[in-house]
């Protein structure tokens, strides 16, 4: 079994209860940061754990608290990032849902060492029964003294607000996040300034996601130091990986960052193979904006490793040959599945999630989904191909955020490894609206160019 | 030359120039002036928060900076990138700009007509000119363009979002200009539109300023009465006492013979109004006696408006016959071709003074 | 109109943030407003927000027509909002809408006669490790089969009745 440091009791029966949390330890780490130790010493904690943004950027989190502005007599805001929506990713919710008082702990003590007196979880609108379980976890909370004014005899002041949203993926971007919680529509802001400087209603803010906070609290159990030996180099600690699709067991699962794709996959200790004896095409690691794999290259880097779930390996040779560990969510794709309609299916989500607020993405979106539906429905062009190349590469970096390039990178991954497969559609459209291009060669081994000599 | 304010410099394209801190990429272009200024479709330097969205004025920064020279990552909106001191910039210098602008205006000429011989604004519009300067031969959308119905805000002016390119400026006018805000962006993504509430006629003194901040043909003045033939009128300044306090009293008339078909802002080689004028200036004031008239309006722009070799125009040099390679810009149109009132044999230029009616009456 | 209780909801809701941000309750609001008055947004709904928390009605127009979960027309009563995104569609929910459109013969963003169901496709929900899934109402229907759909449609039934 591996460790466990967010769901090493999520077993326990009723841990979605204060009393239950509280007798299990919790609130042990807000208590010894609150009453003995100063904010700058909590921040020093979390910059040593080299914890890194669960939402998608992996940004590490010490350092990026360390630039929130402290103007005299402004208001900071920190803001949790609930929106969770990119497809396939669904961890948030679980933790949300089953362990809400960790997620307030780690608010409580994040708060503190910001400097904050009044946060904002914003959860997407989707999620409308989480509200209630958030907001009975606030009140039990604040009843126990943990929120409120002069919180445990400590003089720290705290507010924990739910805020809705109604439906817009656009509204995880942080300042599309920001302008929505202003009652505005959800366009992100052209940066700079950034949130840490000017955020909500003008004022420092942070937002980070509800993994990121919640990790604060083992972090402070167990020490900085101590949380960095967990996992693999740069990629400290855990990561929640929610994993769907063609596997045995979708579900949501704490990894150490430690341990190979291959195992994640197979192990029956996390996604349990592949169902009825399927064969594994490809899969998408981090969510659906970051590039797909084939088999061979998701298994191995091009240089031959054992692809591990660490930011850096599975990055390892960048786009060409690599991908993104990004927010976690993992879609496995079996022999049976399309890639033309997977990439189809994300356009079409991009292009109903764009803002519509600079041209490239809110035109290029909607190109990319058309074409794409032309060779799905088999009245594609072998020029389509390469239309699509071009319109994704326009689109990509030249957008206000990075929806764009989000929109970009899964049709240009598609592109670069599953070519033929389009090319299959085009050149067969009565076969390919009745069968799929199956596995073909994309589990066959890679061949491993020879390390060059020096 | 001992300045108390310390000026960053900065070169763009190769070509140096100095201005205060805060000032951004495009402002400096604009310093400069000439070929190396970014295009700029949505920015608008008199409306706060403008700019960002159209990407038409992306450039490459070559050197962050004298203290960190490394290079930005991606391209960057220039008028929304303030300078560093020791920044150096690549505009037409750069083939990854050109290519991007490329990209950027087939985006927005994706769901765009391209009906210009019937647009109102045909002859002075910016994409228009930066379709002229950028565009590609031929369109590569194969699919059916989106298209909405023309609707009248009130009795003065018409919205055709069918061109609409949805730049935000006539949001921030309406915003910043006008005391109660009715007109703004509905929908989402591809979808997003510019509305009114219920459709109300937008009756404030100042809302008449978004005819003048539109880039395009999608919000035009109803009571301009010679529709398309924008090149067929001399602009003249003129002034006179308006007693709004906030209007400047100072417009452009354009005329023939001395009737005046609309009045407009006067606006400099930015396509920027100078300043904002009131309502009542623009559609009720079409009198020649309402006005003081100053002279001749010098355009600098560099679409067909400025074809008509009108006295005192600054043509600016053309470098585009270059990068085009001689290919014929797509957009513009030949107005001879079009005009069913005028006749072909009719050269404005060759005209002693302002052209009147007559002159087109003569068979 | 609000009752008494929701006015105190929108008084609660608006007290959450500094003074004179009140707008920051719009989207709460609007939210509070379709599940009282009918599943949907009417102009004179909007409107009515707009004076309840001093905003002009544009602003209210502007967040209402962005944010996909409000309705700007009226629905069914029951509303079978099925995700098609990719996670799903592996897991085969191109299925589950075919089999909902024959079931209640209609097609996606249409109402049944009775007005009792209006099936609608939406993008990614957060539950694909759960798919294919729905959401109805407040609550997701997860792991959907066609007896699954069968059965919730009764469930409906009845309750309507
Ligand atoms: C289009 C888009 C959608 C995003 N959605 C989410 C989201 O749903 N949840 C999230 O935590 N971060 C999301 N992010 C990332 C946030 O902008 C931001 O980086 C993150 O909340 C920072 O938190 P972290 O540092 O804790 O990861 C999104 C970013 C973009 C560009
Ligand atoms: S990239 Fe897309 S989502 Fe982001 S600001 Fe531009 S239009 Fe909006
Ligand atoms: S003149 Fe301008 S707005 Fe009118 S159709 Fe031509 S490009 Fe479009
Ligand atoms: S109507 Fe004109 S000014 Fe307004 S957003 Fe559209 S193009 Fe810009
Ligand atoms: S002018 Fe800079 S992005 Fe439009
Ligand atoms: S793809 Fe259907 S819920 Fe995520």
């Amino acid at each position: 079994m591996g460790r466990k440091l967010l769901f090493d009791k999520a077993h326990i029966e009723g841990i979605r209860y204060y009393d239950v949390y509280r007798a299990n330890g919790g609130y042990g780490s807000a208590e010894k940061a609150l009453k003995s130790m100063s904010p700058e010493q909590v921040l020093d904690e979390v910059k040593k754990s080299g914890l890194r943004g669960r939402g998608g950027a992996g940004f590490p989190t010490g350092m990026k608290w360390s630039f929130i502005a402290k103007p005299e007599g402004v208001p900071r805001y920190l803001v949790c990032n609930a929106d969770e929506s990119e497809p396939g990713t669904f961890k948030d919710r679980y933790l949300m849902e089953f362990i809400p008082h960790l997620l307030i702990e780690g608010l409580l003590i994040s708060s503190y060492t910001l400097g904050c007196n009044s946060c904002y979880i914003y959860i997407r609108g989707e999620y409308a029964w989480i509200p209630d379980i958030l907001e009975e976890a606030i009140a039990d909370a604040k009843k126990n003294g943990w929120l409120g004014k002069n919180i445990q005899g400590t003089g720290f002041d705290l507010e924990i607000y739910v805020q809705r949203g109604a439906g817009a993926y656009i509204c995880g971007e942080e300042t599309a996040l920001i302008e929505s919680l202003e009652g505005k529509r959800g366009n992100p802001r052209i940066k700079p300034p950034f949130p840490a400087v000017k955020g909500l209603w003008d004022c420092p803010t942070v937002v980070n996601n509800v993994e990121t906070l919640a990790t604060v609290v083992p972090i402070l159990r167990i020490g900085g130091e101590e949380y960095a030996k967990y996992g693999t180099g740069k990629s400290t600690g855990t990561k929640l990986i929610s994993a769907c699709g063609n596997i045995n067991k979708p579900g949501v699962y704490e990894i150490e960052m430690n341990i190979s794709v291959e195992e994640f996959i197979y192990s029956d200790e996390y996604c349990g193979g592949i169902p009825n004896g399927k064969r594994l095409k490809a899969c998408i690691p981090g969510g659906s904006s970051v590039p797909i794999l084939p088999a061979n290259l998701l298994l191995k880097t091009a240089k031959g490793e054992p692809r591990m779930m660490t930011y850096e390996s599975l990055s390892d040779g960048g786009f060409a040959t690599g991908t993104m560990l990004g927010s976690g969510g993992f879609i496995v794709l079996d022999e049976d599945q399309c890639i033309v309609k997977n990439t189809l299916t994300f356009a079409r989500f991009y292009h109903h999630e764009s803002c519509g607020q600079c041209s490239p993405c809110r035109e290029g979106t909607g190109w990319m989904k058309r074409v794409l539906l032309n060779i799905e429905n088999g009245k594609g062009k072998m020029s389509d191909i390469d239309l699509l190349w071009d319109i994704q590469r326009k689109i990509e970096g030249n957008t206000i955020c990075p929806l764009g390039d989000a929109a970009a990178w899964p049709v240009a991954a598609a592109i670069r490894h599953f070519r033929d497969e389009f090319e299959w559609h085009v050149l067969h459209p009565e076969e390919a609206t009745k069968r799929n291009y199956g596995l073909a060669h994309y589990a066959d081994p890679l061949e491993i160019a020879a390390p060059a000599a020096v | 030359m001992a300045e108390e304010k310390k000026l960053f410099k900065v070169k763009i394209d190769n070509i140096s120039v100095e201005v205060e801190p805060g000032t951004t990429i495009l402002n400096a272009a604009r310093k400069i002036g000439g070929d190396i200024v970014p295009p700029a479709m949505c920015y608008y330097s008199k409306l706060q928060g403008s700019g960002g969205k159209c990407r038409t004025c992306l450039v490459k920064v070559s050197k962050g900076s004298d203290a960190d020279p490394r290079p930005m990552p991606k391209l960057v909106a220039s008028c929304r990138t303030t300078v560093m001191d020791g920044m150096e910039v690549a505009n037409i210098t750069s083939p990854e700009v050109l290519d991007a602008r490329k990209g950027v205006v087939e985006f927005l000429l994706l769901n765009h007509p391209l009906d210009c011989p019937v647009c109102d604004q045909a002859g002075e519009c910016h994409l228009q000119d930066l379709s002229y300067e950028h565009g590609a031969d031929s369109t590569r959308y194969e699919f059916k363009r989106r298209t909405f119905d023309r609707v009248d805000i009130g009795d003065k002016i018409q919205l055709h979002m069918t061109r609409c390119i949805l730049c935000y400026r006539c949001v921030f006018t309406a915003d910043q200009l006008t005391e109660k805000r009715e007109h703004g962006v509905l929908g989402r993504g591809e979808a997003a539109e510019i509305g009114t509430y219920i459709q109300q006629s937008l009756d404030n003194n100042f809302i008449g300023n978004v005819i003048d901040v539109c880039p395009v043909g999608a919000l035009t003045d109803k009571t301009f009465r010679f529709k398309n033939r924008v090149w067929f009128l001399k602009p003249v300044d003129a002034h006179r006492e308006c007693h709004d306090p906030k209007c400047c009293g100072k417009t452009v008339l354009w005329m023939r013979g001395d009737e005046i078909f609309r009045v407009t802002a006067r606006k400099d080689k930015y396509g920027e109004v100078e300043e904002w004028i009131c309502d009542t200036c623009r559609f009720d004031k079409k009198e020649a006696k309402d006005w003081i008239i100053e002279g001749p309006r010098q355009i600098e722009r560099q679409s067909v408006i400025s074809q008509g070799h009108y006295v005192g125009v600054h043509k600016p040099k053309d470098p585009l016959v270059d990068v085009l390679d001689g290919r014929q810009p797509k957009l513009l149109l030949d107005i001879h071709n079009i005009s069913e009132v005028n006749k072909p044999n009719v050269d404005l230029s060759k005209i002693q003074g302002p052209a009147h009616s007559d002159d087109f009456n003569k068979k | 109109m609000f009752s008494e209780e929701k006015l105190n909801k929108v008084k609660e809701i608006i007290a959450r943030y500094p003074a004179g941000k009140q707008k920051s309750a719009l989207i709460p609001v609007l939210h509070l407003a379709q599940e009282e008055f009918g599943g949907w947004l009417s102009s004179e709904t909007m409107d009515y927000v707009a004076s309840l928390l001093q905003i002009k009605p544009i602003e209210v127009y502007e967040v209402a027509t962005f944010y996909s979960m409000f309705n700007l027309k009226p629905v069914g009563k029951y509303v079978f909002e099925v995700c098609q995104t990719g996670p799903c569609m592996l897991r085969g929910s191109d299925n589950i809408i075919d089999y909902i459109k024959k079931k209640l013969d209609i097609s996606v963003g249409e109402t049944t006669k009775d007005g009792l169901f209006t099936l609608k496709t939406v993008e990614c929900l957060g539950a694909c490790g759960y798919a294919p899934m729905m959401q109805l109402g407040k609550h997701y229907r997860e792991h959907l089969t066609p007896e699954k759909v069968d059965a919730i449609i009764e469930e409906c039934r009845s309750k309507a009745n």
